[in-house]
């Protein structure tokens, strides 16, 4: 792999193995089997998970069901996060298969969105991506871009379909060349370990003396917890995608190749595992 | 730094902007560069500069005239010629001994003029002679025998290079070459007239003029100012004579102050009564002018003290540092309308390329830039100060060592004057605003907006975003806030330090009025300061100088844009003050950037790939959650309907892409359409499509599509969009899937196939091993072209992947190894090596006319004449208003013009004359003539961008790149070039590393060539312009240029005008469109023996390294039309049969240029790589030709023919 090209391949094509299982206080007609599946990292629980519905529904009593939602060793995941970011802020470095537990009563109220349609994933989605252009081109893109581009992107994501996404997202993607980057960086930073669900700020790609800011000095700015003193042990993780760029990496060159479908950055950082 | 600097140039196509510092140092501004340089010739100090592209021309505080000329590759050289004639007498045979009737023994050519061989000198001590004195021995393309004599019955007469019976008399022709060599340094203009009439010292010096016109090449005008107020003309200033030969005084109608020369024919003045006087008459007959005509200044208080000119704006400052722009100037009025005032007070404006603008500041002495200068707002929306600093200051920071040097003219006296004055006018230098610096304050970002615009839907989620955002936009914005006051504040602490309270140390360029000035007696050396310091806008005075340090920002006197391009798409980096870092990141370069190879990127790709491995690997078995499916784009396109008659219509246009269950998308295209009132449709399979062809005219944005059968046919599906975008959306799609269901992405392989079409775009096909060789020869109709972005008008390769083309403007650019680019973007485009790319051509229309016995010639023609105003047919009428740009993607960039150098020349206007439409013309009238026409041009830009980076300053007019058989990537590659002015050049230092060389070197002729080509083993065969051929001997890695030229007579007298070498066939091609092969071409004699013919209709042709010929053909029959420019490749080139046999045909018309000398596909598998065994192998192959004209059936050409069979064959099963 050469090309800048095909890190965004990767990062499209990035699945996550899971096994769904019906949680055990779940009223059944008979034993539910679990579902194995691969989601794909970029996309959201709820947009993915037909499948695992109409399984789990086959098991149950008509009346029982009600509202889906997901949960990973007690914690309710937020259907509006992107996959990869609850694997990546929950679960990384544990054993593979991912283990979801699927359940139909008792909605977390507090926890969670209600999502009772695709139309709201997509109005979450484009209201990210929208945010994520005000940062960038004050809004100018989007804005330029006619209804069907925007209908496009969401299809691009909804049918995993990479090029008819990027086709339109690339121009997102763009910055006039006299500048060296986006305006503001779109980007949020998600601790496991604090109840904060997490940190966005204004931050430039370029220092004032022209020279490319870092993930390192997004991190010290922002979020200098995340930074291991230099003669410290390292206690975090910092993870985009499930690998960990290097410090020294342009935040620019992060937000043009892994920024999520919605634009932005997610970043995670977690505690880093002892052994 | 050097090589630095010498990487950034080579990167990026820049200009310079020549400024002048209160201290006389001259420094340049690049367009590419952060950092004011300063002049490599540091020898003066200079009060004045004129640049333009080529030179500088300037005076030192001697008051005397230099001229810079830049170094480059190229040497100037001067070709000086003499003729000795000797006449044959019964006793001593040809002898010097002539009759008395006869011309000198040594004359010019027309033998009126005596010239000895020692009456040569050179014309100034800036000049060398190249060799000694040698005898020419080409007439007209011929070789002539050794001695070079030419024969005639008498003087003057038509010279044979054959000796006959009544020869009486004889000649020949002895060339010598001197060389300009004051190059990169300040060349004093020494005048050799007489010193009566020499001018007094010179004050003010304007060049331009260079789009007059082109003869001689590089001509330019060059005007300057006396200090008495005169104004002289240089004469014969151009590119072999760039000091001009002598002043010629033009008289004017009062003292003049200032001129300004600008690129075309506007010249303007200014008088020390405050008027503008402008010069009328100037064209390309007489570039000095005829007259004068006064325009006012706008203000009757204020006279004009400045004035700058462009092509058709004129600038000027008056006497109260305000700056004005004329309305209304072009080439018919060009005194203009009427003056409009300008934002800002500037000591002086210069107008630049493109109309460009730049002043210094009264204030603070910077140099502004006018923002937004573009052809429909001339003047520009607002002054930005270049902030860059000196190249010295970041080495020698605290150097104060400045001497004094243009300032050291003023003396105490004037010291107290100008003190007084400037006191005086205090009032008004104290009011003087800033010009207006756009200062960015931040907006602040909509967030909340944005956020919640998401509808309500989300309104519980956007609510969330919101509270959990710790931005503070209020916090940003102060830091914004504060920086921009802290650069207020520092304008203010210099504003204050302007004003300091020691009043000798006030800034004081003098403000006086001109009209007591005058009354000064211009009489003494000490005075002669003060006048230049009036008409020089002021100098510093020497107190002045200790407040202002190395350290702090250059103060300027004088600034010329005149060989500065700026346009809308120059990414200026003068506006933001340089840090070390960004320069570094900044600057292209071919090479790799460090970037690409940073620790941070390896991580990434290394840890993807593990992610890929640890959360797939095992779990592929596992379902996808989301199912592929068939995705449908659909449309509405107009289709070019394939029954008669022939016309577009709508057309409901369906793309099905399906996935296959190896994962692999194709896709289909359907084009739904009515036939009489029948619902119908057509389909095309993406994996047969061939090429997709974008045919762009005013009229529509339309494509070709075609497949194999389309391409037999002459008969492509065209479709069209009804806009730009939407065409484009279709090409980048369609051309996507076309690759995808190919399997092809990323750049093209070193081996391929590159060609451009008539339109500039340009295409690359992947060449499969069957194309060249095999059993099942595969057509080449069936090759697959992709586009890649740019715009050319030719392309050479080789098979290192090292790609040279050269645009219509004859830049050479070199292949960056980027893919993508135009239309093509995103993903089917790489990131980092597609760069902006330019191009102009010309379009030419024809102005006809008739002649009739009353008004004489006439645009009043026959009934049936051809238009008035047409093409070059005649068939088409072409006005100058109704003619357009080629496609939208092309804009005007000049108006139009006569065009002078049509072929078969023209009069004095431009006519041509003919006995009737159409004809053969000629530029003089004869008695039998009845009409007459002109060709007007008119030039065009387009701006695209694509995988090539510009090789500045030579523009070329052909290239060859050897096609290189060792795997030694570090190995230098030879590249031979022909410059557009005909010279033959060497590239030095091309590598795969580095495709873009380093440096010409220049090789010698005695006269321009027009086409080259290197073979595989350092053959170089050229042509020279007068059609014939030329073999350089002894090129080798070591002797890179060669030794000397051999000339080579064409077959049967016919103008050469293209060679290519392969391994070791050579191929020409004359003007008559017949393609050659030279037989007996042997490694003891490499030149060969005679011509043979081998086909006619050809255009364009490339012999590639397994000796393969392809060629564009006219003239190529399908099965639904007639096509010219079609690529062709000839069938069953063998080693016995080196001309083939027959064409097959490919892709076309429309074709101009192909080059096959990347392909070695097969070459790979008959010689095994090694030099040595190589070299061997060519030698083999050229003794079998040797050996096969004296026995047809020896051994040795028939095993190796057995050894390629078989090789095939192992391959091919």
């Amino acid at each position: 792999m050469t090309d800048d090209k095909d890190v965004l391949r990767d990062v499209w094509f990035g699945r996550i193995p899971t096994c769904f299982t019906l949680y055990q206080d779940e009223v059944t007609e008979r034993e539910a089997e679990p579902y194995y599946l691969l989601l794909p990292r970029i996309s959201y629980l709820t947009l993915v998970t037909d499948k695992v519905k109409k399984h789990f529904q086959k098991v149950m009593r008509q009346e029982e069901v009600s509202e889906i939602w997901f949960e990973y060793e007690g914690t309710p995941l937020k259907w509006h996060y992107p996959i990869g970011l609850l694997f990546d802020l929950h679960a990384s470095n544990t054993a593979l298969p991912w283990s979801i537990t699927v359940h139909f009563k008792n909605f977390p109220e507090k926890d969670l969105l209600h999502c009772h349609s695709k139309d709201v994933i997509e109005a979450h989605f484009m209201a990210c991506i929208k945010e994520a252009d005000a940062l960038k081109h004050k809004s100018q893109v989007i804005n330029e871009m006619q209804k069907k581009d925007h209908k496009q992107l969401w299809m691009g994501l909804q049918n995993d379909k990479f090029e008819q996404f990027w086709a339109i997202n690339r121009k997102l993607m763009e910055y006039p060349p006299e500048d060296s980057g986006f305006r503001y960086i779109p980007f949020r930073i998600y601790q496991a370990t604090t109840e904060r669900p997490f940190i966005q700020k204004l931050f430039r790609p370029i220092a004032s003396g022209g020279e490319l800011h870092t993930l390192g000095d997004l991190l010290k700015d922002v979020c200098p917890s995340a930074i291991t003193p230099e003669d410290g042990e390292q206690k975090t993780q910092v993870m985009i995608h499930g690998i960990e760029p290097m410090l020294e990496t342009p935040i620019q060159w992060l937000s043009e190749h892994m920024s999520y479908p919605d634009n932005f950055l997610h970043i995670s950082i977690i505690p880093r595992p002892t052994d | 730094m050097q090589g630095k600097r010498q990487a950034r140039d080579m990167a990026m196509p820049s200009s310079l902007l020549w400024a002048v510092d209160i201290f006389g140092r001259v420094y340049t501004l690049s367009t590419v560069g952060q950092y004011w340089e300063l002049c490599k010739d540091t020898q003066l100090e200079f009060k004045r500069v004129s640049a333009v592209k080529q030179c500088c021309w300037g005076i030192a505080c001697d008051h005397q005239v230099y001229t810079y000329v830049f170094s480059g590759d190229v040497p100037i050289r001067y070709q000086e010629e003499t003729y000795e004639n000797q006449r044959w007498n019964p006793v001593g045979g040809f002898c010097e001994k002539l009759l008395p009737s006869d011309r000198w023994q040594w004359s010019d050519v027309s033998g009126l003029k005596h010239q000895q061989l020692d009456s040569f000198t050179l014309p100034s001590p800036h000049w060398e002679w190249e060799s000694d004195w040698y005898v020419d021995e080409n007439i007209g393309g011929e070789p002539t025998e050794k001695g070079g004599w030419t024969y005639a019955i008498d003087f003057p007469s038509t010279y044979t290079k054959d000796k006959k019976w009544n020869s009486c008399v004889r000649r020949r022709r002895w060339i010598r070459y001197r060389r300009y060599k004051s190059r990169d340094i300040w060349a004093k203009i020494v005048s050799r007239d007489d010193p009566d009439q020499l001018p007094d010292p010179f004050n003010d010096i304007s060049v331009g003029g260079w789009e007059i016109t082109d003869e001689p090449l590089g001509r330019l005008s060059v005007w300057a100012v006396s200090l008495q107020g005169r104004v002289w003309y240089r004469e014969n200033v151009c590119h072999h004579n760039p000091e001009g030969s002598m002043w010629s005084l033009i008289t004017t109608p009062g003292e003049v102050v200032q001129i300004s020369c600008g690129p075309y024919d506007l010249l303007w003045a200014t008088l020390w009564e405050g008027q503008a006087i402008v010069r009328e008459g100037i064209d390309r007959n007489n570039p000095q002018g005829i007259s004068w005509s006064t325009v006012e200044s706008p203000s009757s208080e204020n006279g004009i003290m400045h004035v700058s000119v462009g092509v058709d704006v004129v600038w000027c400052v008056t006497k109260d540092r305000k700056v004005w722009f004329r309305r209304g100037v072009n080439s018919h009025n060009p005194c203009g309308t009427s003056w409009i005032e300008m934002v800002g007070e500037m000591m002086m404006v210069t107008v630049g390329l493109n109309n460009q603008v730049w002043g210094i500041s009264c204030d603070d002495r910077a140099i502004y830039f006018r923002q937004g200068v573009t052809p429909s707002e001339l003047s520009g929306k607002t002054w930005k100060a270049i902030v860059s600093g000196r190249e010295s200051d970041r080495s020698q920071t605290g150097s104060s060592t400045s001497l004094l040097s243009a300032g050291c003219f003023f003396t105490d006296d004037i010291q107290n004057q100008t003190n007084a004055i400037i006191q005086g006018d205090a009032d008004t230098s104290s009011d003087t605003e800033l010009p207006s610096v756009p200062v960015n304050l931040a907006n602040t970002p909509p967030l909340g907006a944005a956020a919640s615009s998401g509808g309500n839907s989300t309104g519980h989620q956007a609510a969330e975003v919101c509270t959990n955002l710790t931005v503070d936009p209020l916090d940003c914005h102060q830091g914004e806030a504060t920086v921009a006051s802290t650069s207020n504040e520092k304008a203010d602490l210099e504003m204050q330090k302007s004003r300091n309270p020691n009043p000798s140390a006030e800034l004081q360029w003098t403000n006086i009025d001109l009209k007591e000035a005058q009354k000064q007696p211009v009489l003494s050396i000490s005075t002669f300061a003060e006048t230049s310091s009036l008409s020089s806008l002021g100098m510093f005075s020497v107190g002045a100088e200790e407040q202002y340090g190395a350290d702090e920002h250059p103060l300027w006197a004088w600034v010329s844009g005149g060989g500065c391009l700026v346009d809308l798409h120059s990414p200026l980096k003068w506006f933001t003050v340089p840090s070390g870092l960004s320069s570094s990141v900044q600057s292209l370069s071919l090479s790799i950037t460090p970037a690409q190879t940073a620790a941070w990127r390896k991580q990434i790709f290394q840890q993807l790939s593990e992610r890929t491995k640890r959360e797939l690997e095992n779990f592929r078995h596992y379902e996808q959650a989301i199912e592929q499916s068939v995705w449908v784009k659909t449309g509405t396109l107009q289709w070019w309907r394939n029954w008669k008659p022939h016309k577009w219509m709508d057309v409901r246009v369906t793309l099905e892409q399906f996935t296959g269950s190896d994962g692999m998308r194709d896709s289909i295209l359907f084009i739904y359409y009515m036939y009489h009132e029948e619902k119908k449709y057509i389909h095309v399979f993406l994996n047969e499509v061939t090429i997709i062809v974008e045919v762009l005219n005013e009229a529509k944005h339309s494509f070709a599509l075609y497949t194999p059968e389309k391409t037999k046919q002459r008969w492509p599906i065209r479709l069209a969009a009804a806009t730009e975008q939407e065409m484009h959306d279709w090409l980048s799609l369609l051309n996507m899937s076309c690759c995808e269901s190919r399997r092809i992405q990323g750049p093209p392989s070193h081996h391929a196939i590159w060609s451009v079409t008539c339109k500039g775009d340009i295409f690359v096909s992947e060449p499969s091993p069957e194309l060249e060789a095999g059993p099942l020869l595969m057509p080449c109709d069936q090759m697959f072209w992709r586009q890649v972005g740019g715009h050319l008008r030719l392309i050479e390769c080789n098979n290192r992947g090292i790609v040279w083309g050269i645009g219509y403007d004859h830049t050479a650019w070199v292949y960056t190894g980027g893919y993508g680019g135009g239309f093509i973007q995103g993903l089917a485009s790489s990131a980092d090596n597609i760069y902006m790319q330019s191009d102009v051509k010309c379009i030419y229309i024809y102005e006809n006319q008739r002649w009739n016995p009353v008004t004489g010639y006439s645009s009043r023609g026959l009934p049936t004449d051809r238009y008035m105003w047409s093409d070059a047919s005649g068939l088409q009428e072409c006005t100058k208003i109704n003619t357009k740009p080629p496609s939208p993607q092309w804009s005007w960039v000049s108006d139009w013009y006569i065009d002078f150098n049509t072929s078969g020349g023209t009069d004095r206007e431009g006519w041509q004359y003919a006995a009737d439409f159409p004809a053969s013309y000629h530029g003089h009238k004869t008695m039998k003539d009845f009409v007459r026409r002109r060709r007007w041009a008119r030039k065009c830009k387009i701006v695209t961008n694509g995988p090539w980076l510009e090789v500045p300053p030579v523009t070329l007019w052909d290239i060859s790149i050897i096609p290189s058989s060792d795997a030694d990537d570090e190995e230098a590659v030879a590249l031979w070039a022909i410059s557009d002015k005909g010279d033959v050049l060497c590239r030095l230092g091309v590598t795969q590393q580095n495709p873009a060389g380093t440096s010409w070197l220049h090789v010698g002729t005695d006269q321009p060539f027009i086409s080259i080509s290197i073979g595989a083993f350092y053959q170089v065969w050229a042509i020279a312009r007068d059609g014939s051929a030329f073999y350089r001997g002894s090129v080798s890695p070591k002797k890179p240029a060669g030794d000397c030229w051999y000339h080579i007579p064409s077959p049967q007298k016919q103008k050469l005008k293209q060679v290519s070498v392969g391994r070791t066939s050579v191929f020409v091609l004359d003007k008559n469109g017949n393609l050659w092969y030279r037989q007996g071409i042997t490694p003891s004699y490499p030149q060969g023996s005679t011509w043979d013919h081998v086909s006619n209709n050809i255009r364009k042709m490339s012999v590639g390294p397994l000796d393969q010929v392809w060629v564009i053909a006219d003239k190529v029959q399908g099965s639904h039309s007639l096509s010219c420019g079609t690529v062709c490749h000839r069938t069953d080139v063998q080693p016995m049969e080196p001309k083939g046999l027959s064409w097959d045909y490919g892709i076309g018309g429309g074709w101009e240029h192909i080059t096959v000398r990347g392909n070695t596909t097969e070459a790979s598998r008959v010689a095994m790589h090694d030099t040595s065994e190589e070299s061997l192998a060519v030698s083999k192959d050229l003794e079998d030709e040797e050996s096969k004209g004296k026995t047809e059936h020896s051994k040795t050409p028939l095993m190796v023919s057995d050894s390629q069979e078989l090789d095939r064959n192992t391959v091919n099963c």
